[in-house]
């Protein structure tokens, strides 16, 4: 369908919708003059597209993106920096494209979002006012949960599970690493951001030790029974880096009890895991504008209607990405981007006093084994009796045992796929 | 406009009817929603940044004979393989007609 002929639809279709809903007239005030204003908070995946794909569904929507940062560092491809290949401005992006378009970035920080005033507050001053909010505040660590670790000891113990200064951290202390040193990484426990995460950044640390640290060590503690893709991962490991890598698991005193930051050691129920270099991934929970605006639950997440990701706990205000309940989707940056799509389809069909339509989403996550090994899972998600539910038959994990070309295709795919959704963002 | 848009409709409301009693689903995802989700890999409009095909432009039988080609595993692939078979006919057929006409767009 060509733009003209959707945007005269839609048109159409707002006259009637305005016609038929006389009744509500608090709702269909802006519709009228077209002056609907959506605040969205946060410019990472599920922000920035949903910024972006407002404006395509309606460019007379005032939208304005709050983000603190000038340019955001993507967690997908942030291994890759880690692991030697990449350097930061490949996995850096910025607003200028969403500007172009008519957005209005603000960078800022919120501090509240007020759902009965409908306004957020900002760090500098002020307030921004809307008729509907989207919220993708991503993820916060749950540092309570780990003994001897907080946000301050970050910049000795990395967590790099938000790409930026920690990943460049991370990557200079494994630079600076002697050959034959050991790198101990602790996975978090679920629900967390990006499941095969802890998967790829173990394969491109090792990718790297194989090529410059051939001596060193990987030690792994998990504190999960298993992992995503971890058939796939076993087994590029076992072809690529035999002997290099240590994982053990909840059954294998893969729990850490607490962290000696100064003597760089992880305590288990059984032992001292002493590490040259240590990335320790805490436990997770939704970002902490949406703890402190009332938008999560006593899970620590948000939950959410999942065909229109408005929150169940404020009116007008939608949560996507990795801090809403969108389960059995991931919570992966694909994801994200799903849904800020499916959600900024609902949120200007609600602002014109229609009935959002039927949601589809696709999540596809490559992880990268080596520059030319790749693997992936994926799935295909519809929406039934009030729920996103996988279709059945679609989806699922690369082959195992498949060759060698297969895997590079993949790697190959997995670079096509960064490059194609970064432009779609923020591009 | 396609003088031939008339049949196509008639040939999706054919194959909505037939698959409804086979599923409770509620009414198909729009023509914009189930392109969006290809665009996170082929690109914003179908036109890929990387490796990924590029999709829009190409003729709609081409793109709805590859799509159910990849759903039977006539056509092997990585991944779409295991995408296709997320979607029916209906939504396979919507997705070729409405990228095939994506060449115009900017």
């Amino acid at each position: 369908m060509t733009k003209v002929t959707r945007r005269t639809f839609t048109a159409g279709l707002g006259v009637s919708a305005a016609l038929g809903s006389l009744s509500l007239p608090g709702k269909m005030a802006f519709a009228a003059n077209g002056k609907a204003a959506v605040v969205i908070v946060g410019g990472g995946f599920g922000g920035a597209t949903a910024a972006k794909y407002l404006k395509r569904f309606d460019s007379k929507i005032s939208v304005t993106l709050v983000e603190p940062s000038s340019q955001f560092a993507t967690c997908p491809f942030s291994n890759t920096v880690i692991g030697g290949i990449n350097k930061m401005d490949y996995i850096t992006h910025g607003y200028q494209a969403l500007k172009a378009m008519g957005v209005t970035v603000v960078h800022d920080l919120v501090t509240h979002i007020d759902g009965a005033g409908k306004s957020v507050k900002l760090a500098k001053g002020g307030s921004i006012s809307f008729d509907r909010c989207i919220v993708s505040p991503g993820i916060d660590f749950r540092w309570d949960r780990i003994d001897g670790l907080d946000a301050s000891t970050a910049g000795t113990i990395p967590h790099a599970w938000k790409a930026g200064p920690q990943t460049v951290l991370l990557r200079n202390q494994l630079a600076a690493m002697a050959n034959g040193g050991t790198f101990i990484i602790s996975p978090p426990p679920n629900p967390f951001r990006c499941p095969p995460g802890p998967g790829e950044r173990i394969s491109l640390v090792a990718n790297y030790f194989k090529k410059h640290k051939p001596k060193s060590k990987i030690v792994v503690l998990d504190p999960k029974k298993k992992f995503s893709k971890q058939g796939l991962f076993k087994e590029g490991w076992a072809k690529l880096y035999p002997g290099m890598i240590d994982y053990h698991n909840i059954d294998n005193d893969g729990v850490v009890r607490r962290v000696d930051v100064k003597a760089k050691k992880l305590i288990t129920d059984f032992g001292d895991y002493k590490g040259d270099v240590i990335n320790f991934i805490p436990a997770q929970m939704a970002g902490k504008i949406a703890q402190s605006s009332g938008l999560t639950d006593s899970t620590g997440w948000c939950p959410v209607n999942q065909m229109t990701f408005e929150s169940r706990l404020v009116q007008g205000v939608h949560v996507i990405g990795d801090a809403s309940m969108a389960s059995p989707m991931p919570k992966s940056g694909f994801a994200a981007s799903t849904q800020a799509k499916v959600c900024a389809a609902a949120v200007s069909n609600l602002l014109k006093g229609q009935t959002p339509g039927t949601p589809k989403f696709v999540n596809t996550c490559y992880s990268l084994v080596s520059e030319d090994y790749g693997i992936s899972v994926a799935m295909v998600y519809g929406f039934d009796k009030g729920k996103i539910t996988k279709i059945k038959g679609s989806g699922g994990l690369s082959p195992s045992g498949a060759d060698a070309q297969f895997r590079s295709k993949e790697a190959n795919y997995a670079r096509g796929w960064y490059e194609s959704i970064s432009r779609d963002i923020w591009g | 406009m396609k003088p031939n848009k008339l049949p196509i409709a008639i040939g999706l409301i054919t194959v909505g009817l037939f698959c409804a009693p086979q599923s409770s689903h509620a009414e198909m995802a729009s023509d914009t929603v189930l392109l969006n989700t290809c665009y996170s890999c082929h690109g914003t409009d179908g036109k890929s940044a990387g490796d990924m095909p590029t999709i829009a432009g190409k003729s709609k039988k081409y793109i709805a004979d590859s799509l159910k080609a990849f759903r039977s595993g006539k056509k092997t692939s990585t991944v779409m393989m295991r995408i296709a078979k997320g979607f029916n006919d209906a939504e396979l057929n919507a997705i070729a007609s409405a990228f095939s006409k994506q060449m115009g767009r900017k």
